[in-house]
């Protein structure tokens, strides 16, 4: 119906019983925190525990140094690396749950959704278990690489030397496949309830008007599904981009990423103001982030 | 059920403004105790905004409404002696038929074994007994409407509003509730007023039809005089069908009227129209009032002879489309002016629709009381 | 399944081999490690990789080491205090956005929706940033102590339940509570016999999420924590990073198969097809 929305003056007593713990505890324990946050970015240093708020730009002029600039870039190519393998391994699955049949379509989103909640640092702790030198992702690798072995002196080759396990671990390779591990559950979902949407018959309508499987998926249903698509990106970039816990144990002295080094600031550097900066640098990108995406689905608006 | 009917809705210059829009303009109207009242228009037109005032969940920008010697202005909707039956139904999806029907009075603190008794009673009036543990889950479209009847109906209200009762049902299913609704307005004896944008449902079921357009009311009568005697154009046009054709007023005389139509020709009335002489008007003719005559003139010529002068109520054209419906074959003909007039024909024998193919010319005439003439 | 093989229809993208063996391997990649964490948690070695036996000795061990007892228990209790407040005010705060138009209402909604966005490291830093400066109390007893982690994950629980909540809300068919006041209902009579049923399913969901989020976050408890009190995530990490011992997996198949058993009380509650629409 049209007219909704009730005008909340005219149910002033229901709107304030409703509005005020939310807004008051938005308040209390989020906006002002953060405004806390973003005036330390403008402060320095003043004694040991003591910072005084002096306006300085220092702190932002410190974080556009290359140092800090290449931990960023790296952050970025990190986590739009995580996104692509997710999407790329995401979308045939998410596929398979739209085209199952109805009774076990439930099912593989349970399956899907179980480790999504399982604990984040029980999930890496048990990735790293596997991953370790003695773990089983090393044994499987050993016995491709004995099978090698065996299949040279078979043709009457030299054999291979002896395997030396890999250090699969604590490099970028591992932050990468980590961070994959962690968020694909978050790519699946959005890419399914938009390929659920899709109208099948559209897909048949595209097979019978002589296009073959491939040419539909791209000229039909990833079109179709882009919105499910651009949510599947933003939800896993976002917390990839920010990722602290997979770096911190699976990656090594070079894999660091940005919230690596926001909390080098305040648990070890103690430099809370070029902390605070370097956070509210990562919430801007943040924020360009969500304007792209939401420019791009006004344009879709627009053009409709 | 014919002593003399008291208003029991008085709606009084109400207005409803949404914003810039206005929904309702201006709309005085009384609504009978004991009657079957429809208010008819297209979507959009306001008559849901008139229906949800009524109700109490919109409120008149202007205007009063009294409902049974009482204003509403200040009564919000569960203090009001009406209930409602909405457009979805709106039963309780968590509630099973009895709870639902109990509802209001479970609300208005009414004892048990009242209650169950009332419930019994309600569901028995609309055809539900042994539905009592269903979920509205496990029930048809029609049976969660007799649902939301039951629970109405249950409060004894003095007047029960419905929004588009109807609309959700297929065919068949509708024209079995029409019947079912107006039977059981005349077992209850309460006041019904229902908001229907389709004019098959509103004549069949109401005693008094109010046709809205933007807002306003375009025409307010019977069901019949509606049809017959329509005051303008929209009405002409929303309720039924129509073939409307543009002319000057010639002649304008207390027993008789003629009209000088550049599309059709001349049309001959039997009465007066009072309108001014040599005005622009508009000539509504019903196709079902049309004749058609094979082959050759001389038939409709003398046909058309018998209550008209020469020359009037006649008509030649070309048969450009037909269709069969069964009962009626529906033809659209391209007068001589090239103008198209519809045309329908009941089927009284097996064969009639065998008469006339495209591209037959053929000759029409109408009777003297047949033409509507509409000054606006 | 394979015996009575139909022709493969075009559309039955699931029935093709190449799509099953994606499917297959996906679920290997996600459920692998854990149940190879699990499977080793009963290992008679100190060294994970070779099955020595059963055992549940690490078990004891985990159960007898008082400060993962101790984290394990102050996890729980935050996170059950931590889903109540952010059920009850996500839940009003969805109500709020959903029911009425006021001034500001955009910016109210954004902000909302700020603490889902806002990287963990960020909103870990804010709070440890806020607690120093209002000088939260650290030495406070049991459960006082926990109130600033608490604090934290509400702000952060609290926007995904109102998301949930919302989402439900706009299936409501505003006319049901419009019957239910035409009936007689009074405003709050209508809120309890219609609205709050009707939502029911999404504060079960919102709570399951808030539940889940709270007690899996490590990020921010690891800034608002003081130096005494320890939560399971926590633990987890110290244990992992100094001195990985087989306890850590026993702890760790207990917390997933407390997650599961909380999955199938959430199906039983309210159906797979619940479960999988509210997500």
């Amino acid at each position: 119906m049209a007219g909704a929305l009730q005008d909340w003056k005219l149910q002033k007593k229901p709107f304030v019983a409703i509005a005020t713990a939310p807004v008051f505890w938005l308040i209390l324990f989020f906006v002002a925190p953060m405004a806390i946050v973003w005036l330390y970015s403008f402060g320095q240093n003043a004694g040991p525990a003591d910072i005084d708020i002096s306006g300085t730009l220092d702190n932002y002029k410190r974080a556009t140094e290359w140092l800090y600039l290449s931990i960023f870039l790296k952050s970025f190519a990190v986590a739009a690396l995580t996104t692509l393998i997710c999407l790329i391994v995401g979308f045939p699955v998410a596929m398979a749950i739209t085209f199952a049949a109805p009774k076990w379509r439930p099912w593989m989103l349970l399956g899907i959704m179980l480790p999504f909640w399982t604990n984040l640092l029980i999930r890496t702790y048990a990735l790293m278990a596997l991953m370790g030198t003695n773990g089983y992702m090393n044994k499987g690798l050993g016995g491709l690489w004995e099978g090698a072995s065996w299949f040279r002196t078979l043709v009457g080759m030299q054999p291979l030397e002896a395997w030396t396990p890999v250090q699969l671990l604590y490099n970028n390779f591992a932050v990468v496949l980590g961070l994959v591990y962690v968020h694909l559950p978050f790519m699946v979902l959005p890419l399914y309830s938009a390929l659920d949407r899709l109208d099948k018959s559209l897909i048949e309508a595209s097979l019978d008007l002589g296009a073959g499987h491939f040419k539909t998926f791209m000229k039909v249903v990833v079109p179709l599904a882009a919105p499910g698509i651009v949510a599947g990106v933003m939800i896993t970039l976002i917390p990839a981009l920010g990722a602290y816990l997979t770096p911190d144990l699976m990656g090594g002295t070079d894999s660091q990423m940005i919230a690596n080094v926001i909390e080098r600031q305040f648990k070890r550097a103690n430099d809370w103001p070029f902390g605070a900066a370097l956070s509210f640098l990562l919430i801007y990108a943040m924020f360009i982030l969500i304007a792209l995406q939401s420019m791009r689905a006004n344009k879709v608006k627009e053009a409709r | 059920m014919t002593e003399t009917k008291q208003p029991i809705i008085q709606i009084r210059n109400v207005s409803k403004r949404f914003g810039k829009v206005t929904a309702v303009d201006n709309v005085s109207l009384d609504i009978l105790a004991g009657e079957f009242f429809v208010l008819l228009g297209p979507s959009g037109c306001g008559k849901t905004t008139l229906l949800r005032m009524i109700a109490g969940f919109e409120m008149p920008t202007e205007g009063q409404i009294i409902i049974d010697g009482q204003d509403m202005s200040l009564v919000p909707p569960n203090k009001r002696p009406v209930n409602m039956v909405f457009q979805s139904y709106a039963v309780f999806p968590h509630m099973n038929v009895t709870d639902n029907v109990g509802y209001g009075l479970r609300i208005a603190g009414v004892g048990k074994a009242e209650i169950r008794e009332r419930v019994q009673e309600a569901l028995e009036l609309v055809k539900l007994g042994g539905f009592e543990d269903r979920m509205p889950d496990q029930m048809s479209g029609g049976q969660r409407q007799r649902v939301a009847l039951a629970r109405s109906l249950v409060m004894r209200p003095k007047v029960l509003l419905l929004d588009e009762p109807l609309s959700a049902l297929d065919a068949k299913l509708r024209a079995q509730m029409q019947f079912e609704l107006s039977e059981l307005q005349e077992k209850v004896g309460i006041t019904f007023v229902t908001v229907t944008h389709d004019q098959d449902e509103a004549l069949s079921m109401a005693c008094r039809i109010a046709v809205v357009n933007k807002g306003e009311i375009a025409q307010l009568a019977p069901p019949s005089d509606l049809y017959e005697y329509p005051a303008n154009r929209f009405v002409a046009d929303f309720v039924g069908s129509v073939n409307i054709f543009e002319g000057k007023l010639t002649l304008d005389e207390p027993d008789r009227a003629a009209v000088e139509c550049p599309g059709l020709g001349k049309v001959y009335l039997n009465h007066g129209v009072t309108g001014p002489h040599g005005a622009d008007v508009w000539v509504a003719l019903r196709p079902e009032k049309i004749y058609l005559h094979v082959p050759g003139e001389g038939k409709a010529i003398r046909a058309a002879a018998q209550d008209a002068p020469e020359g009037h109520n006649l008509a030649r054209g070309t048969i450009k489309g037909m269709s069969y419906l069964g009962d009626i074959t529906l033809y659209e003909i391209q007068l001589e002016g090239g103008q198209m007039i519809r045309v329908s024909r009941p089927n009284l024998s097996r064969h009639d629709q065998e008469d006339f193919t495209w591209d037959d010319k053929v000759s029409m005439h109408w009777r003297a009381d047949s033409p509507v003439v509409l000054l606006s | 399944m394979f015996g009575r093989s139909a022709p493969i229809a075009p559309l039955e993208y699931t029935r093709k081999l190449w799509m099953r063996s994606w499917v297959g391997l996906t679920l290997l990649f996600l459920y692998a490690p854990l149940l190879v964490l699990m499977i080793f948690s009963f290992n008679d070695s100190k060294r994970n990789v070779v099955w020595k036996g059963f055992t549940l000795k690490y078990y004891e061990k985990a159960l007898n080491n008082d400060s993962l007892v101790e984290a394990m228990v102050n996890s729980l209790t935050i996170a059950f205090l931590a889903t109540i407040v952010s059920l009850v005010i996500g839940a009003l705060a969805a109500v709020m956005l959903w029911r009425f138009r006021f001034p500001l209402k955009g910016l109210v909604e954004g902000t909302i929706s700020l603490p889902i966005i806002v990287p963990e490291i960020c909103l870990g830093v804010a709070f440890l940033i806020f607690f120093a400066k209002v000088d939260w109390p650290t030495d406070l007893a049991w459960p006082l102590n926990l109130s600033a982690i608490t604090i934290a994950h509400i702000t952060f629980c609290f926007p995904f339940v109102a998301m949930v909540v919302r989402a439900r809300l706009a299936s409501f068919n505003k006319e049901e509570e419009e019957a239910a006041k035409d009936l007689g209902a009074t405003e709050w009579q209508a809120f309890r016999d219609v609205l709050l049923p009707h939502i029911k399913p999404g504060l079960i969901a919102g709570a399951l999420l808030a539940f889940t989020l709270s007690l899996d976050d490590f990020v921010i408890t690891f800034f608002t924590s003081g130096p005494d009190t320890i939560t399971f995530p926590v633990k987890v990490y110290s244990m992992v990073r100094f001195s990985v011992t087989p306890e850590v997996n026993a702890a760790s198949t207990i917390l997933i198969v407390l997650t599961v058993i909380l999955t199938f009380i959430a199906l039983k509650l309210q159906g797979v097809k619940g479960i999988a629409q509210t997500h």
